[in-house]
């Protein structure tokens, strides 16, 4: 890892002046992407800007008919989180199953949408369930967020502060794991939110996307038969050594299935 | 140079790191506490698990910087100063839960954690399940699971000594 300096910010317009002043200045909360990067000389930062110290990114909290839940809520709080677990059983169900109980400890939900990782959980959740991206400067709607592997609609210098997702009716997460490195082969976000049906899809494609063809099958009829039939197509999607697009666009259409049986 | 101060196993020290030295850098380089290990370095394996603030980590993800001002136990922080071994680590020596050895420290400080936050005992399966961030090359598992199993019960007072493991 190429040496940078480090700094800890009380605040969020001290965050925002330390990375707005240096276009190379990144900031780390868990650090479980980053610091591995790092670690690859992907990434060459000047300076390291540690938010875990600002109290505006914190909290989990129900607001009407939203979930707001703070950038720096760390996978594990929003597993066990009483106010999740009742609002949105799914999305803390999901947050229970990334990575492994070290990295849930110090990776941050604001962290893993930032990063936006193809193979990423929490992106499927927010693009499935059409949640509002906040932050220092503007509210992003999560269809306008994601914009393909490792991006984003963030510009430089500006921080991702609270994610606000609306309550669904019903949500389901499904997702096959590579047996070895445990990250999404395909998975599948689905829900109902005043009556309306999304499906979004995370680690099959370069990023994560929404499925048309079964958000339509699913609002004529909601049950896992409904989408059996929906072909996901291969092309585009991401052909490796652990599976080719082929296989993947398979496991779209039964993960679909599964997390609509979970969904219930 | 910047300076990181954090109590480690019960002992504050104030320490000179670069911004980009690691927690387990720090411990087994600056520390000499060389029993938490080094294995992939890339945070799989686990071999690094140290607990930071009562939460297990891996050492080797974690910058030092970011546990400034923490409390740091490793698996030299376990037995008492008498010699008495954790009963976690009893557990480990009770049931061969090893063979080379590498994995131990993190497997058994994951182990505790896991232990900790599950109050109301773990099954088998939810061993296994909990262990995921830790890998071991030698065993396969089956005995440092039942050495968990084992532990659980005099953690949580359910036992007052360790079940013997069977011949």
């Amino acid at each position: 890892m190429y040496d940078f300096e480090y700094h800890k910010p009380g605040s969020l317009a001290d965050a925002v002046k330390l990375l707005s002043a240096d276009p190379d200045a990144r900031p780390i909360s868990g650090g479980q992407t980053l610091l591995p990067a790092l670690k690859h000389r992907l990434n060459k930062p000047t300076s390291v800007v540690d938010l875990s110290g600002i109290a505006e990114l914190r909290g989990i909290k129900r607001e009407g008919n939203k979930l707001v839940i703070g950038a720096l809520a760390k996978h594990v709080e929003v597993a066990t989180s009483p106010e999740v677990k009742a609002a949105i059983p799914a999305l803390a169900q999901m947050a229970g199953t990334i990575g492994d109980t070290q990295v849930r400890n110090r990776g941050t939900i604001g962290g893993s949408v930032a990063n936006n990782d193809p193979a990423a959980d929490y992106p499927s959740a927010v693009l499935g369930l059409n949640a509002t991206i906040v932050t220092d400067k503007r509210r992003i709607a999560a269809d306008d967020f994601f914009q393909g592997m490792f991006t984003t609609a963030l510009e430089p210098g500006e921080l991702l502060v609270a994610i606000e997702f609306p309550i669904p009716e019903k949500a389901g997460y499904a997702k096959m794991r590579n047996p070895a490195s445990r990250y999404v082969m395909a998975g599948a976000f689905v829900a109902k939110t005043g009556g309306a049906v999304r499906v979004a899809i995370n680690g099959a494609g370069p990023g994560v996307f929404r499925q048309a063809d079964m958000e339509k099958a699913l609002t004529a009829n909601w049950s896992p038969d409904a989408v059996a039939g929906v072909t996901q197509p291969a092309d585009g999607l991401n052909g490796d050594i652990h599976g080719s697009a082929e296989y993947r666009a398979h496991l779209v259409t039964v993960m679909a299935k599964r997390a609509i049986a979970a969904a219930g | 140079m910047p300076q990181v101060t954090l109590t480690v196993n019960g002992k504050t020290s104030t320490v000179d790191v670069e911004g980009r030295t690691l927690l387990v850098e720090l411990l087994r380089e600056k520390l000499r506490l060389t029993g938490t290990h080094v294995g992939c370095d890339t945070s799989q394996c686990g071999a690094c698990v140290v607990h930071v603030d009562g939460e297990s980590v891996k050492a080797c993800t974690i910058l030092a910087l970011q546990a400034n001002g923490s409390q740091v136990t490793t698996i030299e922080g376990l037995a008492k100063p008498d010699g008495t071994l954790h009963p976690m680590q009893e557990a480990f020596r009770e049931y061969h839960a090893l063979q080379c050895g590498f994995c131990t420290p993190g497997m058994v400080m994951s182990a505790i954690d896991l232990v900790q936050k599950h109050p109301d005992g773990m099954s088998e399966k939810e061993i296994r399940e909990g262990l995921e961030g830790n890998l071991c090359r030698c065993t396969g598992y089956h005995n440092i699971v039942k050495a968990i199993a084992a532990a659980q019960d005099v953690m949580h007072g359910r036992a007052q000594t360790l079940a013997p493991a069977a011949e």
